[in-house]
């Protein structure tokens, strides 16, 4: 039975499950059946995915937590054997030079403490005020614009693209082609050719500017790169790679958070009521925990390879082995999260892994956190009558794509 | 209680910051942990056993307790 959900190829003595599984139709937001029916059965085990090898897929909170930390498990996309996230990224290997995401401890240490500066808990704090003045802006703009809107384009994606913008640093003249850029440079609709396009017009851009900010500086991470640059410590190509990387890894990911949790909520009118009524802070950084949790928008499974044999739960993988750590298996296993399938935005939930864990942990996590907490904070007391209009069956969810999280979302009120 | 805390391994992901304020800072050229207090009175036992869990890179070490 459990052989049959988890989809499994016989071959010859062991039957090896395929990574990933489709979700179920009737639950977009749950994990896909079968991989919480193999997580059930045993925690780590091999899986097979897309080029036919058979990396490790860790499940438990506890073993992800463990195995991510763990200094012999390395992100070098480049050694033999990782398993890469599908055949374009095994492809493009040698497009992509050493960057925070592919390296390890120490050339990595080095790349992250370049970007940390405007990411610490002061600073993103200070970006209250600007934070709420364009999700104000944009609800307003909303609400004053005809029903139906797009909550997608109306507010998800437009707030965490301009909070980027302000982050690095581009001027406010330059907004439009920057948004216009970023959207295609990660856009479904996009071809490769116009992605990458937009990703090599962005990246220009943003070399002329850190130029720029060698001698007139801001207080922005570009005029942070720009002095890194002066003193040697990098080059304006890796810095505006660097640059680029942060934006298309927090453009998407924020605003897929805010219209699908917007969506969840929807379906949770207890948990909507009890965020649109509250006035305290702390409950709202809870549920946006619990929101992280519940929805675990990188879904693909984290993907890593170990660099010597490591011991776990009576298992030995060996130096060589790939692993893949999906993260919502970790943020539904009931040993961490009783009832795991209930959205329950009073639970305790900071332990969850939507961030992933170790050293690679999301870089922009506390702007993160400070963007959906006034957002989801905001958004359902401005318009307490914001409804779906249409059905949960004709919403078109983002299955394929990196981050999960839904094409559209037609709201009224 | 005693804590210590690992420079070189802090990657300035700041969660001990939202787990004690009173106790861990970050520093402001990139992030870095800074140790306010080295041995926290009881009540923020509890508080920084979270710091220490939590961290993603484990720079969080208590000692005897």
């Amino acid at each position: 039975m459990a052989d049959t959900l988890a989809g499994t190829v016989n071959d010859g003595a062991e039957s090896i499950p395929e990574f990933p599984m489709p979700r179920a139709d009737s639950c977009p937001f749950a994990p896909p059946p079968a991989l919480r029916a193999l997580h059930a059965e045993t925690p780590l085990t091999k899986a097979r995915i897309w080029d036919g090898s058979t990396p490790w897929l860790v499940m438990g909170h506890a073993d992800q937590r463990t195995l991510l930390a763990d200094a012999r498990v390395s992100t070098d996309e480049h050694q033999p054997g990782f398993p890469h996230q599908s055949r374009a990224m095994a492809e493009t290997l040698d497009h992509r030079p050493p960057t925070i995401f592919n390296t390890d401890a120490p050339e990595h240490s080095r790349f992250r403490r370049m970007l940390t500066a405007p990411f610490i808990f002061k600073r993103v704090e200070a970006l209250r005020p600007a934070i709420q003045k364009i999700t104000d802006d944009h609800i307003d703009a909303m609400l004053a614009g005809p029903k139906p809107a797009d909550l997608v384009t109306a507010l998800a994606l437009p707030v965490p693209s301009l909070m980027i913008c302000e982050l690095l640093g581009v001027p406010y003249t330059d907004h439009d082609f920057f948004q216009e850029h970023s959207v295609t440079a990660v856009s479904s609709d996009a071809t490769p050719e116009e992605s990458q396009a937009a990703a090599g017009a962005l990246l220009n851009y943003l070399m002329g500017l850190i130029d720029t900010k060698l001698t007139e500086p801001g207080e922005d991470l570009l005029t942070d790169l720009a002095e890194r640059v002066r003193a040697g410590e990098t080059t304006p190509p890796e810095a505006a790679l660097m640059a680029v990387v942060l934006l298309i890894a927090g453009h998407e990911t924020s605003a897929n958070m805010i219209a699908l949790g917007t969506l969840a909520l929807f379906q949770n009118p207890e948990q909507l009521a009890l965020l649109r009524d509250t006035d305290d802070p702390k409950i709202v950084a809870g549920a946006v925990e619990e929101l992280l949790r519940y929805l675990t928008i990188a879904h693909t499974g984290q993907r890593r390879i170990a660099r010597e044999d490591i011991e776990i739960g009576g298992q030995v993988i060996r130096a060589g082995d790939g692993l893949v750590f999906p993260l919502s298996s970790a943020n539904w296993d009931p040993d961490a999260f009783p009832e795991p399938d209930t959205l329950d935005l009073q639970r305790p939930a900071r332990h969850h892994n939507a961030f992933g864990f170790g050293i690679h942990q999301c870089l922009g996590q506390l702007l993160a956190r400070v963007e959906l907490q006034i957002v989801y904070g905001t958004l359902y007391r401005r318009i307490p009558t914001l409804r779906l209009a249409t059905t949960l069956e004709e919403i078109n969810f983002k299955h394929d794509r990196l981050a999960y999280g839904v094409y559209e979302l037609p709201v009224t009120w | 209680m005693r804590v210590e805390v690992d420079e070189p391994k802090c990657i300035a992901a700041g969660q001990c910051v939202l787990s004690a304020p009173e106790v861990f800072d970050q520093r402001d050229e990139d992030g870095i942990v800074v140790l306010l207090i080295e041995e926290p009175g009881a009540e923020l036992h509890a508080a920084v056993k979270d710091a220490a869990v939590l961290c993603p890179a484990a720079a969080i070490r208590l000692v005897g307790e």
